[in-house]
């Protein structure tokens, strides 16, 4: 006799049936009708008609009947809330009930009934359930209270239900303390202001590690995921609690062993790198994630994407174990996928010889997407270890004789890779290429072939043959093979002008008068007036030397990779983006690794303090990121790469600045809206007044750029907040004998991620002898990288002569912003909760200002006065001021009436930005 | 069938996985984690069937993965199997089953002593007699070991027999490239047991060389302090079969390789089509003989039918898969297994440049083939005289060898 028999009964009437059998004496027969309620539930069928009926089964002693009449409740009680009421009373009663089992039953059941009503009534039964004697209901009733918070989240802060959750923390039975975790961590993730309800404190943080080794692996798992939440608050601290959760690791559950590993790497953070624990640390980590990839696919999988952060994070874990990674025939694709990249991310000259075997292997498995990543991989083997490069290029040129049509195809465009990266040194393999030409289907393929071919025109006898084999199809071809054969063509013709320039004409012809893509149009057109104006300077621009393209384009930005090896575990590990990018309604508490104990009494952004190093980067790449081109893109363009030599105006004037747009990026493009408006109000404020802008102290411009370091350009500016806006004030001052035009800027990361809101605004042409002002108005969302000092600013200006680069300082007042007022009560507690040793003393020599003046003074720049005492005729102020990171500075000021002498008392929780502030006090208050 | 914790969510978000099942061009290729707009999908495929449980916040997925394992695991240990007609047949301690393991996301219990405690197994007699008695399957009563220390484990356990078996299995994963040189290998232990004691038993089981051990995991029920230090498994065992630990051998070690496989595959469209030709031979067995062989070889798309004779055991060839199947049986050192013949292939197809792999399947008993030995093991807290036993079988686990 099974259950199956219920699924069955397809009859007409069966409601009614139902009805009369569930209204039956009998304890049997109503059992019987509940289950085939249930069972026509499950199939999808509506039985909510039945609703009084069922409840009236709810009062009885039969456990499993009570469940299952529960299990219908759950399922209809929101669609039928008026019903639902009756069965309060029995949930009250049930709470009541000698039996824990029935009472933890009941709590539970009724956490579930989204029934607005009921969970009014819910909240007597529930706190007694909280403070029962048996743990088992304990346990149900804090999930409950996070089920209620989902509900009614203002009824549970109202009631006190989150100071009895924390309460639970304490409690003796290990489980009672992992629910409570649990669902306080709920509650703190949904909680609709976007911070921690409940703070860690170091003696709760002890009692979980106490109940993690007694709960079952779930409340581990929960355990451990909220301790990744906390911040030790010294290495010391850090290093025990790593101690305590090592252990874990050994844990069959791969839940348990992955959150724990998520801890480790946090806390690791705070350790000394060179710490013989953390050496130690890194050893006792590796084991444990291989045994992960031996377990089930899924695990695998997810798995695997957490290995890729942290081999990203710290490659040493992992760089014994590369054989783990190599692939089985049948692993599922997305197994597999993953497996190939992180073993290029763990490829090295010590292993290279065997990821290549490897890779060589895959490259001929039927799996066409596989097939392609494996091609792929060999590529970016060959760009990342040197010494492989040789091998890997011989390697693919055997997969090229395969003939296969895609692994040929995936092969020429890596190989178009490595010749960028390798230059002058295989080509010898370029006839080899050239037999594939025919082939070659997939515009990616042909783009890279024809790059190719048009790059070594001079070597390829045929060149002007093959180019012109492409040339007849030209109107068919994608708009990327488009652009390269153009190019192509021209850098033959630069070559060998003498028999190619039928071909040239002919494809400049085609790409400017018959194409209706403006990209080919333009690109077009340029080349036809530089070759015809200046065959000279064509030379110098198509065939100019390209920067080298870099190791591994696909690393993850540092700032995401530390937020999300936070999240390891989780989802957002899984997708390799931050929760907040794909979590809906989520406030968004983003997470950062903590900072080293050492660093970050030094460090600004506690995120940034490890992995900063403070160097300019080199300059190719700087130059890369000014005429923002793709290095690592498959197309490629030559034009953009060249630096712009310099031109007769008279030839600007046919493209009617055409040119000018292209070389000049943004600067003669209309302004945007901000900008203009940004712009009008700082003249308004000139116009009426002097008061806004005089109150403000605003440094006098200074020379960042002197015209014999910026061939003839000379620069000068100063940092200004206007109307909560903050500028780059400039004069750009022309000393050189010829124009200049097309200006634009770029900023390096910087301390406070200052960037420019919007393109450099600089009268262009700029005439020899004359100076332009520019206001830029600035961002500070940009990425951020500490700098020393902190508040040095790298810039990059560029013009139609070259790149200058200079170094300038961010005056801190700039950086001041408008809602820096504290209230009395947070400033005081946060005064007392930052430890004395972040407190800097400083004295302003030589005020003569009362203090009253200061006040308003101090206020004009943001800085604002919480408090003003006079303690035995000294005046104490107490100021708050934000900066644009968000972070506060609290200070007192001791001023005596006649002594000029002031004293500054700076506390922050970043105690480094406190030279600035103090420079900005003195400057504001002497200016 | 379907069971919602939290808020309802309407069936149709399946359909996004649909989607993706007819994308996939086999059930093991479809993503563990599907996102939707506004849920995520996380699935697990077990014996022919997926689990789907949709997510409407950050979750680890693994915890998931691993809770959707653990239901499956509780379903196969309720029913002996768990395929769609015993789920529906089972329905309402499938339902009861779900309740008890998990409240609003959270897992209650999940081990199945307790489970079976609150709920107790069907079985054809026990069905009888609640029908005769009016009883229901559903224990009205808390568990007791549900929230002592040792939750693993419920009380008053009494036997007849006191009996303590260790099954000792090891798993060799390995890639042997075609030149028959170990690409990689590992071995991915486990000790299972059947724990059939009386009362409250203290076990300590060592080792002979506990230093082979790369990683180890354990169940709860393990001291890890003892483990630390002195290289002993400690622990109050669950009643019944469980797992003990499971561990991995291989990065430091070398693996021995127990069976090799002498290959000659040649799929060019000449006159008579391809030819294979198969030897197997043991290899560092240390004596055993391997049994239970079975070779599976994914032949390429072009060959439609192998014509071939084997001097031991049956081939299959299925033209549909393309799965070239042959069961050898035990290996015979005197004369070595050997399968031979030809390969017809699809005429026109362009020339086969991939080898398939070898997917190769065997067992050997009475062997662990990482040398692993169990010292004693010794029991405390109880006053009987157990009945121990240890067994250990080395099997194949993703053996492959390319051709």
């Amino acid at each position: 006799m099974t259950d199956s028999k219920y699924f069955t009964t397809t009859k007409k009437g069966e409601i009614f049936e139902l009805k009369s059998e569930l209204n039956n004496d009998k304890k049997e027969k109503k059992k019987e009708a509940v289950k085939k309620v249930i069972a026509s539930m499950t199939v999808g069928k509506d039985v909510s008609a039945l609703f009084p009926d069922v409840v009236n089964c709810m009062q009885t002693d039969n456990l499993e009947l009570k469940k299952l009449v529960y299990l219908y409740l759950m399922n209809y009680a929101k669609s039928q809330p008026d019903m639902a009421i009756m069965a309060v009373n029995t949930f009250v009663k049930d709470c009541e009930d000698p039996n824990p089992l029935i009472r933890a039953l009941a709590v539970r059941t009724m956490g579930c009934i989204r029934v607005d009503k009921i969970t009014e009534y819910l909240c007597e039964p529930l706190r007694k359930c909280l403070k029962d004697e048996d743990p088992y209901v304990r346990k149900t009733a804090a999930v409950c209270v996070a089920k209620l918070y989902d509900i009614n989240s203002s009824m549970v802060e109202d009631q006190g239900f989150l100071d009895q959750l924390k309460d639970l923390l304490s409690d003796s039975n290990p489980m009672v303390v992992a629910n409570a975790v649990a669902a306080l961590s709920e509650i703190n993730e949904s909680s609709s202001s976007g911070s921690p309800l409940v703070e860690m404190t170091p003696q709760t943080v002890n009692k979980l590690l106490t109940a993690l080794n007694e709960c079952t692996e779930w409340g581990q798992v929960f355990i451990l995921d909220s301790l990744a939440n906390y911040s030790p608050r010294d290495e010391r601290e850090a290093q025990s609690t790593c101690e305590r959760i090592t252990p874990r690791l050994a844990h069959a559950n791969a839940a348990v062993v992955l959150s724990a590993v998520k801890v480790l790497m946090k806390f690791m953070e705070m350790l000394p790198s060179d710490s013989e624990f953390v050496t130690s640390l890194t050893k006792k980590l590796a084991p444990p994630l291989v045994t992960l990839l031996s377990s089930e696919p899924e695990v695998q999988y997810v798995a695997l994407r957490n290995i890729n952060l942290i081999v990203q994070k710290r490659p040493d874990i992992l760089k014994h174990e590369m054989k783990v990674f190599f692939v089985k025939y049948n692993d599922p694709i997305y197994v597999k996928l993953e497996k190939l990249d992180i073993m290029i991310r763990l490829a090295s000259q010590a292993n290279v010889a065997q990821v290549l075997s490897e890779l060589k292997e895959y490259a001929t498995e039927v799996d066409v997407d596989f097939v392609r990543k494996a091609v792929r991989a060999i590529g970016r083997c060959a760009i990342k270890v040197e010494q492989s490069a040789e091998r890997c290029v011989s390697t693919l040129l055997d997969l090229i004789q395969t003939k296969v049509n895609y692994v040929v195809q995936e092969a020429i465009v890596v190989i178009k890779d490595i010749f960028r990266k390798y230059p002058n040194k295989y080509e010898s393999i370029i006839s080899t290429l050239c037999e594939n030409l025919d082939t070659l289907d997939e515009p990616e393929a042909r783009a890279s072939m024809i790059w190719i071919i048009g790059e070594y025109a001079e070597r390829i006898d045929n060149a002007d043959e093959l180019l012109e084999s492409f040339l007849e199809g030209f109107a068919d071809e994608n708009s990327q093979v488009q652009l390269q054969l153009l190019t192509a063509i021209v850098k033959l013709f630069l070559k060998r002008p003498s028999d190619t320039q039928e071909l040239v004409q002919q494809v400049l012809s085609l790409a400017t008068q018959d194409s209706d893509n403006p990209d080919l149009r333009d690109r077009g057109f340029i080349y036809w007036r530089l070759l015809s104006t200046d065959p000279a300077a064509a030379k110098e621009v198509v065939l100019a030397e390209k920067p080298l393209i870099s190791e591994e384009t696909d690393l993850l930005e540092p700032t995401l990779l530390d937020e999300l090896i936070c999240h390891i575990s989780s989802l957002a590990s899984v997708y390799h983006k931050p929760p907040s990018a794909f979590v809906e309604g989520r406030a968004g508490i983003r997470k950062s690794l903590p900072a080293s104990a050492r660093a970050g009494s030094e460090g600004v952004e506690s995120t940034e303090s490890q992995a900063a190093p403070a160097v300019i980067p080199a300059q190719d790449s700087l130059i890369g990121d000014l005429l923002s081109m793709d290095i690592g893109g498959p197309t490629v363009a030559p034009v953009a790469a060249a630096p712009a030599a310099p031109f007769g105006s008279a030839a600007m004037d046919l493209l009617g600045g055409g040119l000018d747009t292209l070389l000049g990026e943004t600067s003669s493009s209309p302004a945007p809206p901000s900008a203009l408006a940004a712009s009008s109000a700082a003249l308004l404020g000139d116009i009426f007044g002097a008061p806004a802008a005089s109150a403000t102290y605003v440094a006098p411009k200074t020379t960042w750029l002197p015209a014999e370091k910026g061939k003839g350009l000379d620069i000068s500016g100063s940092f200004v907040r206007r109307n909560g806006q903050l500028f780059m004030d400039l004069t750009f001052s022309n000393k050189a004998m010829q124009p200049m035009l097309g200006f634009a800027i770029q900023f390096n990361k910087n301390s406070f991620g200052i960037t420019p809101a919007s393109p450099l605004q600089v009268q262009s042409p700029l005439p020899p002898g004359v100076a332009a002002d520019a206001s830029l108005p600035l961002a500070t969302t940009g990425p951020v990288q500490k700098m020393e000092p902190l508040t040095t600013l790298q810039v990059a200006v560029k013009n139609n002569v070259d790149v200058m680069y200079f170094a300038c300082q961010i005056p801190m007042h700039a950086l001041f912003v408008e809602d820096g007022q504290m209230d009395k009560r947070v400033f005081l507690a946060t005064w007392k909760e930052i430890p004395a040793q972040n407190e800097v003393q400083y004295t302003i020599t030589n005020v003569m200002h009362s203090a009253d003046t200061v006040v308003s003074r101090m206020q004009q720049n943001n800085v604002f006065t919480i408090a003003k005492r006079n303690v035995e005729g000294q005046d104490m102020l107490y100021q708050s001021l934000k900066l644009t990171n968000g972070i506060w500075v609290l200070n007192e000021l001791k001023i005596q009436p006649g002594n000029p002498n002031i004293t500054l008392s700076l506390k922050s929780r970043t105690p480094n930005v406190a030279e600035g502030v103090f420079q900005a006090y003195d400057n504001i208050l002497h200016g | 069938m379907e069971k919602h914790w939290k808020s309802v969510i309407s069936r149709s978000v399946c359909d996004y996985f649909f989607d993706h099942q007819r994308k996939a061009s086999s059930p093991e290729d479809i993503p563990p984690v599907i996102a939707t707009p506004h849920h995520y999908l996380i699935s697990v495929y077990r014996s022919s069937m997926f689990f789907v449980a949709v997510c409407t916040t950050e979750v680890a997925p693994l915890f998931v993965v691993e809770f959707l394992h653990r239901v499956v695991d509780t379903f196969e240990d309720y029913f002996s199997e768990c395929t769609e007609s015993i789920i529906k047949e089972h329905y309402v301690v499938v339902y009861e089953l779900l309740d008890e393991m998990l409240d609003n996301g959270f897992p209650l219990a999940t081990e199945s002593n307790i489970l079976k405690e609150l709920i107790k197994p069907p079985n054809i007699l026990r069905t009888i007699a609640n029908t005769v008695t009016g009883k229901s399957n559903v224990s009205s009563t808390l568990p007791s070991g549900q929230l002592s220390n040792i939750p693993w484990r419920r009380t008053g356990v009494k036997y007849t027999n006191n009996e303590a078996y260790f099954d000792m299995i090891e798993e060799v994963d390995a890639i042997i490239d075609k030149s028959g040189s170990t690409v990689c290998a590992e071995i991915q232990g486990y000790i299972d047991c059947c724990i059939k004691l009386s009362g409250m038993p203290d076990l300590s089981l060592s080792f002979v060389n506990p230093r082979l051990f790369d990683d180890v995991s354990f169940h709860p029920c393990v001291r890890f302090k003892r483990w630390e230090s002195e290289r002993v498994l400690s622990f109050i065992p669950p009643d019944g079969n469980f797992r003990l630990m499971s561990y991995h051998i291989g990065s430091q070690s070398i693996v021995a390789i127990p069976v090799y496989v002498r290959h000659s595959l040649c799929l060019r469209e000449s006159g008579s089509g391809g030819r294979l030709d198969i030897t197997l031979g043991p290899k560092q067995t240390l004596g055993r003989t391997i049994e239970n062989v079975v070779l599976e070889i994914p032949m390429p798309k072009s060959v439609l039918n192998c014509g071939l004779v084997t001097n031991q055991g049956k081939y299959t060839f299925d033209p549909v898969s393309k799965l070239l199947v042959w069961e050898v049986g035990r290996i015979d050192v005197t004369k070595l297994p050997n399968i031979r013949g030809t390969i017809s292939l699809q005429s026109g197809s362009p020339p086969v440049e991939a080898n398939p792999s070898i997917n190769v399947k065997f067992t050997i008993n009475q062997l662990a083939v990482s040398g692993l030995k169990v010292n004693r093991l010794d029991m405390y807290g109880e006053k009987y005289k157990p009945f121990k036993g240890v067994k250990y079988i080395t099997k194949a686990g993703k053996f492959q060898v390319r051709m």
